[in-house]
């Protein structure tokens, strides 16, 4: 881990839906009855640096990911970014930010408008930041980052409408879209999940090589550990809106600690035909009721080896060594 | 004999641009109790052949050739009724995001009985029972009978998905992408369904998939597909051991591993072609690291080998 300041700091970050009904949700709010999304989160991320963060679908991956753009305006926390605290920003003050913290979505086939083409969709963003003060110097932008992102002959993709093109080049207009911003931080959400398993690869090699050539930090959300392990410096694992597991990405996929890590790493299937069908040391599925796990472990109802410590407190992140930290009770056997 | 036979079948969409082959001279068998896997790239006719041997094509597209035997006849030339009376208990299919294709105001033990009251004749009761035995059978609470797709997760839709269509024990399922878009954690617990349902009831499966790995955890043979052709054949085993076509080669190699030594990964240079006016010549060429001259002009024919198949120009001395 480098010694720099972090570029993005996030202090117990919180996001609580009410589930609660009528004036009671407003004049009594209760911790039980909302269902915490993000249920305190603190990390940094370093400039030039890849984090992944990976789980499930509804353990608060992208409510956390929006509330750092301020998409969603986080109940509790803080999220410095360069030092600053920008959840207290005012609009105005905020939208020079925007420009450096940006967003790729998951599916390239419903984030670009279908009526569109490639360098309406970029000019679109330059025309919004102003970035450009003549149409020559737009053009040229367009040219430069259509092919920054590999979409080469240029000539071949400006005029083209998102429905000639195919997932992979779908998603490379996304990013130039980010791209010509020249923002310092990128969220990915899911970036390939949606693309052919060949197609991945370009797609990810794209991002590492934006990652060396400009030092943009990245946060790579994603319920998938081989990509995570292809691409990120560290790993964070989440589950239910806390961080269960973060530390070097080699130290992870070696040696998960926590019994949800390994859950994870037991899951993913093998190439190999010949190799004996893994056991799945969990159980069940996300739970949707948050009331159970109020004062207890977020994941007590599926952890294999809980025990009665894990019903009454929530455990914290430790250091395991000054690369990896867990939150778990068990890891003193 | 072998439960389903495709014979040089040729599927064409017609177009206002042109005609598009979007299956064209694909055959392969499937025995009985054998799963086979169809592999390749998005666009490249796995779901159009799913689909044909359903007979669930509609125009433009049309099957202009070839013969798809099941249980010795001739899919392509029964008509609308002997179809009906097929599907669902003969033949199944398990479509792509099938998950999101169940009716929200219908209860799931509805959904799941509807297929036994067509075929099988028997009382609503009956019907009723044998829906819930059904449902322990993919994992689910006996319970959730009366529940509305929108009380189930993604993943105990797709479970529910498979209950419906096995509900009336067909004879060949084809399971569609049955786990893209869906978590590790349920996927992996699916492709453990598959394989359990695969023993318990003795299924003969054609699955589609686009990742290798779920491919190699659930098929004894494996078709890879390119562009409306298949280019490889062969048992799972020898195919992930030595891929022979280079386009088998550069799926392998472009496919990360989460344990050992980090691989260097190589992805496919270009993007398929268009299926419309292709050119002569092997459809991978223009992508293809060790094309000869002969690739150009001539399309290679299917090659039999050490009891694999394989069609490539590099073969065929």
């Amino acid at each position: 881990m480098n010694k720099q300041t972090p570029l993005l700091q996030i202090d117990n970050l919180q996001k609580h839906f009410s589930l609660q009904k009528g004036w009671k949700s407003v004049f009594a709010p209760s911790k039980a009855a909302s269902l915490r999304a993000v249920d305190d989160i603190t990390f940094e991320l370093h400039p030039g640096e890849v984090l992944g963060f990976v789980g499930e679908s509804g353990c608060g991956k992208s409510t956390m990911s929006r509330t750092l753009l301020r998409l969603i305006e986080p109940t509790q926390g803080v999220v410095r970014f360069q030092g600053r605290n920008i959840l207290g920003l005012s609009r105005k003050e905020f939208n020079p930010y925007r420009r450096k913290m940006q967003l790729i979505f998951q599916d390239p086939f419903g984030s670009l408008n279908p009526r569109r083409t490639v360098a309406e969709t970029i000019r679109q963003t330059i025309n919004i930041h102003g970035l450009a003060h003549s149409r020559q110097e737009e053009a040229k932008l367009i040219e430069r980052t259509l092919d920054l992102v590999g979409l080469k002959p240029i000539e071949e993709y400006w005029d083209k409408y998102p429905t000639l093109l195919s997932g992979g080049q779908l998603q490379r207009v996304s990013i130039a879209r980010v791209l010509v911003l020249q923002p310092e931080f990128i969220i990915a959400d899911e970036p390939v999940s949606m693309l052919d398993v060949s197609v991945r690869i370009g797609i990810l090699e794209l991002l590492q090589g934006l990652q060396k050539d400009f030092n943009i930090s990245f946060l790579y959300i994603t319920h998938d550990m081989i990509t995570a392990r292809h691409i990120c410096d560290r790993i964070a694992i989440m589950y239910l809106g806390r961080i269960v597991e973060i530390g070097e990405a080699d130290d992870i996929i070696q040696s998960p600690l926590h019994p949800y890590t390994q859950a994870l790493m037991a899951a993913v299937p093998v190439p190999d035909p010949t190799a004996a069908p893994p056991n799945l040391p969990i159980k069940g599925y996300v739970p949707t009721d948050p009331k159970e796990t109020v004062a207890s472990c977020n994941f007590i109802q599926r952890c294999p080896y809980a025990v009665q410590t894990c019903r009454t407190q929530k455990p914290e992140l430790r250091f395991v060594n000054n690369r990896h930290q867990v939150a778990c009770f068990r890891l003193d056997f | 004999m072998s439960l389903l036979e495709v014979d040089d079948l040729r599927l064409y969409f017609y177009t206002k641009r042109g005609t598009a082959k979007a299956v064209d001279r694909v055959g392969f068998r499937v025995e009985k109790n054998e799963t086979l896997g169809l592999i390749g790239e998005s666009g490249c006719g796995k779901t159009t052949t799913a689909l044909a041997i359903m007979k669930l094509i509609k125009p433009p597209g049309q099957i202009v050739h070839g013969k798809i035997l099941f249980q010795d006849r001739d899919i392509v030339s029964l008509d609308k009724e002997d179809m009906r009376e097929l599907r669902g208990k003969g033949l199944a299919i398990i479509r792509q995001e099938a998950q999101n294709s169940l009716n929200p105001v219908m209860s799931i033990g509805k959904q799941i009985a509807e297929g036994l009251l067509v075929h099988d004749k028997i009382g609503k009761k009956e019907a009723w029972e044998r829906a819930e035995h059904q449902l322990g059978l993919v994992g689910l609470d006996t319970k959730m009978i009366s529940h509305f797709p929108h009380e189930f997760s993604g993943g105990m839709k797709q479970r529910a998905v498979i209950a419906m269509a096995t509900v009336c024990r067909p004879q060949f399922l084809i399971l569609d992408e049955p786990t893209t878009g869906l978590d590790v954690i349920v996927q992996r617990q699916l492709l453990s369904l598959i394989n359990h349902l695969k023993q318990e009831l003795g299924l003969t499966a054609l699955l589609i998939a686009h990742d290798l790995a779920v491919i190699a955890e659930t098929c004894d043979r494996v078709a890879v597909m390119y562009a409306g052709k298949i280019v490889e054949h062969s048992d799972t085993v020898s195919l992930y051991r030595k891929p022979l076509h280079p386009y088998s080669q550069a799926l392998l190699s472009a496919y990360p591993n989460l344990k050992g030594e980090k691989k260097q990964l190589r992805s496919i240079p270009g993007v398929p072609p268009r299926l419309i006016n292709t050119p002569y010549g092997c459809k991978f060429e223009p992508r293809c690291s060790y094309a000869l001259e002969a690739c150009k002009h001539q399309e290679p024919e299917m090659m039999y080998q050490d009891g694999r198949y394989v069609a490539c120009h590099l073969f065929q001395a």
